[in-house]
């Protein structure tokens, strides 16, 4: 057994010692944490919010909760994916606020199927953002983004740039693990098509020809 | 494998968990589906550069101002 032991404390995730801390009153700790997630929690906010003092403000609040619900966390979940289900219902209350009253929520466009069939079969060059500068891509990139439904690109922006599990995003939204990977598919897809009308080579005209791939029938 | 059946993959693909049997699979259909192999690559392109590019990047003293605000919130809390 004692071998076991110290195996499973180096295992444990960091935030487990940080949060046991803060709730044993180190504001110190939190300090760290906040420091360690700021950054994520305000893209989150911005990617749900568009809007730069929505997410400013979200990005406190959501902070200010977590730490004053320390004492309700379970801790069956990580630290983090509890943040980001906080900062997620505080960017949908604010966006609630704006549209005075009107109801937000995940569930909202993903009935579309719009970009669901991928039909632009252009390559792209190598390295494609390479022929942009910074200030041109990131343009592009959030063009790109904000034109997504919104229980889409939320789902991206979790799994793909931040790097959540299918079922930490799942538990996160509230959603199913089944709805989690069909939106993220779609976003995926959706966003994919856009980026080709930036970074795609013009096929030769032999290659449009028939431009649907073989098999067919493709809606997802 | 037809293209619709490589879509309905394609997510399990760009993650990495595909079973060593329908590996082989999709390699055959990647091998004479131009237009799936495609979506594949600029698919795998587009997730590695919304990951490599902050586009919300928060200017250092806005965060340092924003982390003090939440750190004498969270003072005043408790």
């Amino acid at each position: 057994m004692s071998t076991i032991q110290p195996v499973a404390e180096q295992d444990q995730h960091p935030d487990v010692a940080l949060v046991a801390q803060v709730r044993a009153g180190d504001v110190a700790a939190y300090d760290t944490l906040v420091r360690k997630y700021e950054r994520q929690i305000f893209r989150i906010a911005q990617h749900i919010t568009q809007n730069r003092e929505d997410a400013e403000d979200v990005m406190q609040d959501a902070f200010l909760k977590a730490y004053e619900k320390l004492d309700q966390f379970q801790g069956n979940s990580k630290f983090y994916t509890w943040l980001v289900r906080i900062a997620v219902n505080e960017s949908l209350m604010r966006l609630r606020k704006r549209r005075t009253g009107k109801l937000v929520s995940m569930d909202e466009d993903v009935q579309t199927d719009e970009g669901s069939v991928p039909r632009d079969f252009a390559d792209w060059a190598p390295n494609p953002e390479q022929n942009y500068t910074q200030a041109e891509l990131a343009e592009i990139l959030k063009k790109t983004i904000q034109g997504l439904p919104q229980g889409f690109r939320v789902v991206f922006v979790l799994r793909d740039v931040d790097g959540l599990s299918t079922e930490e995003t799942a538990e996160t939204l509230g959603l199913s693990v089944p709805a989690v990977k069909s939106r993220l598919l779609r976003a995926r897809l959706q966003l994919r098509e856009r980026l080709t009308r930036y970074f795609g080579r013009k096929a030769p005209a032999i290659a449009q020809a028939g431009a649907a791939p073989r098999g067919d029938g493709a809606e997802a | 494998m037809t293209c619709t059946e490589f879509l309905q993959i394609l997510d399990d693909v760009l993650d990495d968990s595909i079973a060593v049997e329908t590996r082989t699979e999709i390699e055959a259909h990647l091998r004479k589906c131009g237009h799936c192999e495609v979506v594949l690559n600029t698919t795998r392109k587009t997730i590695e550069i919304f990951r490599c590019h902050e586009i919300y990047e928060v200017p250092t003293e806005v965060s340092a101002r924003l982390h003090a605000k939440i750190m004498e919130r969270c003072r005043k809390a408790k």
